[in-house]
């Protein structure tokens, strides 16, 4: 168990910059999640930590021993790889033993060791076959054997179940969580899987473009969203966005259509603001309602549980998550009521979260 | 469904696959067939037809100490020159793969060797083991008689290793350059994760994961050591000094155009041809079970 202290750290190739600058500080036997688009640097940042890539500037710690200089070999990390990484050549035990033979580990200890490894992932029986013969889930576990039975301070896992069908996907991740909860060996998880990521962390970072967008728990990421790029990222159907300008008496959407009367806390008349809305946090009403928005419906999308309903908003596109039994067809008018407790803002000029704001009810347009 | 295309009737595909049947038969099935007859009989020194003599040519030529000098220096000649152009193209293609930066401009340089007609390298080589100038005389300037291929057998055997090695290093690199390439660069890094030096993880990973690309260099390299040996060596040695460098196909040829023996030279193509063939199924049989295939 370790804790791992991430200052100003920058990743550059030749020509770009893919790293700008990331602080992040992982407590021992906590569970981290990396999350981001592709190409946002989480892997690098994930690879720098392994020591598989070199840092461009800034420092990382494990423990408090500075690791910029040091062979991966020497930080006690063990990473378990997208395409798995099993050695084809080798057999089952031999893939997860190598890390013991390269350490001069005693045949009859490894054995055994390998052995209570094989019993805890349920790969006993398959110890003897070549990687080749197994399916995408034993091979996963095949890497996380691998990773285990070092007995790693950190574990490092660089979307690990990317490979898998949807379903195995599920249980992996679960077993993954079990297996952390048991060994609560401090674990850094990369992922562009917003469900996963939700599922597995402790503590979700959010990443965009080399940076960090924000820190905290799927909770709090998933309620105060720091930044737009964090709103939209995060939650499925993505959050509803909004433009606005700031009026003396208000908000005006959508070029003007439509209003919302809010308290302006000092910003100046004019602002540019996005005002975001989940779309789980919309409810259908009848065409009309006081209060409510009214919208055309274009899409309705079956989940079995419930329905995304997209609607269009005076040329903007909406989504509305409902499980309520409400079938609305397309191309009829329904009405959006939502609480303003539920809105979030967001600067136009920074793209960054804006409190300032406290809304009302929003109202048609006359 | 099929996705091939395939030909309902059969003489549409045999019409496809004549010009290269006819190409093989002229060329290998036609004349292996005049060896083997060729072998068989005694043809006339002034014409009139061959004589049936069964074995007898095998007979004279396998009684001849000659001749096993022949397939001794043969051997030696394999093997040494196999294992030096392979050994050195290994370690140039490791090492290349490990730093890839200007890889390409490696890659290009290396393949030119072997390009090269064997005779005009081993022009170049002779010129550069010349005994009395050029870069061996400095050797022989500080230890006198240290080199003389032209009285030395051994100096004239590591002549022709040397330049044969030479042209097929190039060859071998670029398989092998391709082969280390091939193999997953996250396999190395999971290597590296699990405690492995960059020497260790070579044994441990990269070597046996390339040992079909280097199967396969040890059958061509020493079938073509036996077959494309000749340029080398009637430019270099003539298969001299004292027959030290007369390989099969030189003394072949030596013994065939110059020696006018054609029966024997038959015969001892097909020798050569057999002994060609033994070792390829030996490689097969007792080599190919190390291989490790994906």
């Amino acid at each position: 168990m370790a804790s791992i202290t991430i200052r100003d750290v920058k990743k550059s190739y030749a020509k770009s910059q893919v790293v700008h600058g990331v602080d992040l500080d992982i407590a021992s036997g906590e569970f981290v999640v990396i999350l981001g688009p592709s190409g946002c640097g989480k892997s690098t940042l994930l690879r720098m930590i392994a020591g598989l890539e070199d840092i461009s500037g800034g420092t990382i710690a494990i423990d408090g021993t500075v690791v910029n200089k040091l062979e991966p070999r020497e930080r006690g990390c063990a990473m378990v790889f997208q395409n798995y990484a099993l050695y084809p050549h080798m057999s089952v035990a031999q893939n997860i033993g190598y890390s013991l033979k390269v350490a001069g580990v005693p045949a009859a200890e490894r054995t055994q060791r390998i052995q209570a490894v094989a019993r805890t992932l349920e790969l006993e029986h398959l110890l003897d076959r070549k990687p080749m013969a197994l399916s995408g889930g034993q091979r996963q576990r095949v890497a996380m054997g691998r990773a285990m039975i070092r007995e790693p301070k950190v574990f490092l896992f660089d979307e690990p179940l990317s490979n898998l069908d949807a379903k195995l996907r599920v249980q992996m991740r679960s077993e993954i969580r079990k297996l952390h909860r048991r060994l609560n060996a401090t674990s850094v998880f990369v992922t562009h899987d917003q469900v996963e990521a939700m599922t597995l962390a402790d503590r979700l970072v959010v990443m965009n473009g080399g940076r960090v967008e924000q820190v905290g728990t799927p909770g709090e990421v998933y309620s105060r969203p720091a930044s737009r790029f964090v709103a939209t990222f995060v939650g499925a159907p993505a959050m509803n966005m909004l433009e606005g300008t700031v009026e003396l008496d208000g908000l005006s959407l959508l070029g003007g259509s439509r209003r919302l009367a809010v308290q302006r806390a000092g910003l100046a008349v004019g602002t540019q603001v996005a005002v975001g809305i989940r779309p789980e946090a919309v409810r259908l009403v009848a065409p009309g309602t006081a209060g409510a928005l009214d919208a055309t419906v274009d899409l309705v999308e079956e989940l079995g549980a419930g329905r995304v309903v997209y609607v269009d908003l005076d040329g903007a596109s909406f989504s509305v998550m409902t499980s309520e039994a409400v079938h609305p067809e397309p191309g009829s008018t329904v009405g959006l009521r939502f609480s303003p407790d539920d809105l979030h803002f967001f600067s136009s000029e920074t793209r960054t979260r804006l409190e300032v704001f406290k809304a009302s009810v929003p109202e048609p347009a006359l | 469904m099929e996705k091939r295309v395939t030909f309902s009737s059969w003489t549409i595909g045999i019409l496809f696959a004549v010009p290269q049947l006819l190409l093989i038969f002229t060329f290998f099935y036609w004349p292996a067939g005049q060896a083997v007859y060729w072998s068989l009989t005694l043809q006339q020194p002034w014409g009139g037809g061959n004589i049936w003599v069964g074995l007898d040519n095998f007979r004279s030529i396998l009684s001849n100490a000659d001749y096993w000098n022949s397939i001794t220096a043969s051997l030696v000649f394999a093997g040494i020159s196999t294992g030096l152009a392979m050994f050195i193209a290994l370690v140039l293609a490791a090492l290349t793969d490990r730093q890839l930066a200007g890889s390409r401009f490696y890659r290009v340089v290396l393949i030119w060797p072997y390009g090269i007609a064997a005779p005009a390298l081993a022009m170049a080589f002779r010129f550069i083991l010349a005994p009395e100038a050029g870069f061996m005389a400095v050797v022989n300037q500080v230890w006198p008689g240290f080199w003389d291929p032209g009285l030395d057998g051994a100096d004239a055997m590591a002549s022709i290793i040397i330049a044969f090695s030479w042209k097929y290093v190039g060859y071998n690199f670029i398989f092998f350059l391709a082969a280390f390439q091939a193999i997953p660069r996250s396999l190395i890094e999971a290597a590296a994760m699990d405690g492995s030096g960059v020497m260790r993880r070579f044994r441990d990973i990269q070597f046996p994961l390339i040992t079909p690309t280097i199967f396969f260099l040890l059958v061509i390299n020493i079938t073509e050591s036996f077959q494309d040996s000749f340029g080398i060596v009637d430019i270099m040695t003539s298969g001299g000094p004292a027959n030290a460098t007369n390989l099969m196909v030189y003394k072949i040829y030596s013994d065939g155009f110059k020696g006018l023996d054609y029966s024997g030279a038959a015969a001892q193509s097909i020798i050569l041809m057999l002994l060609i063939i033994v070792l390829t199924i030996f490689q097969f049989r007792f080599i190919e079970r190390r291989v490790h295939y994906r």
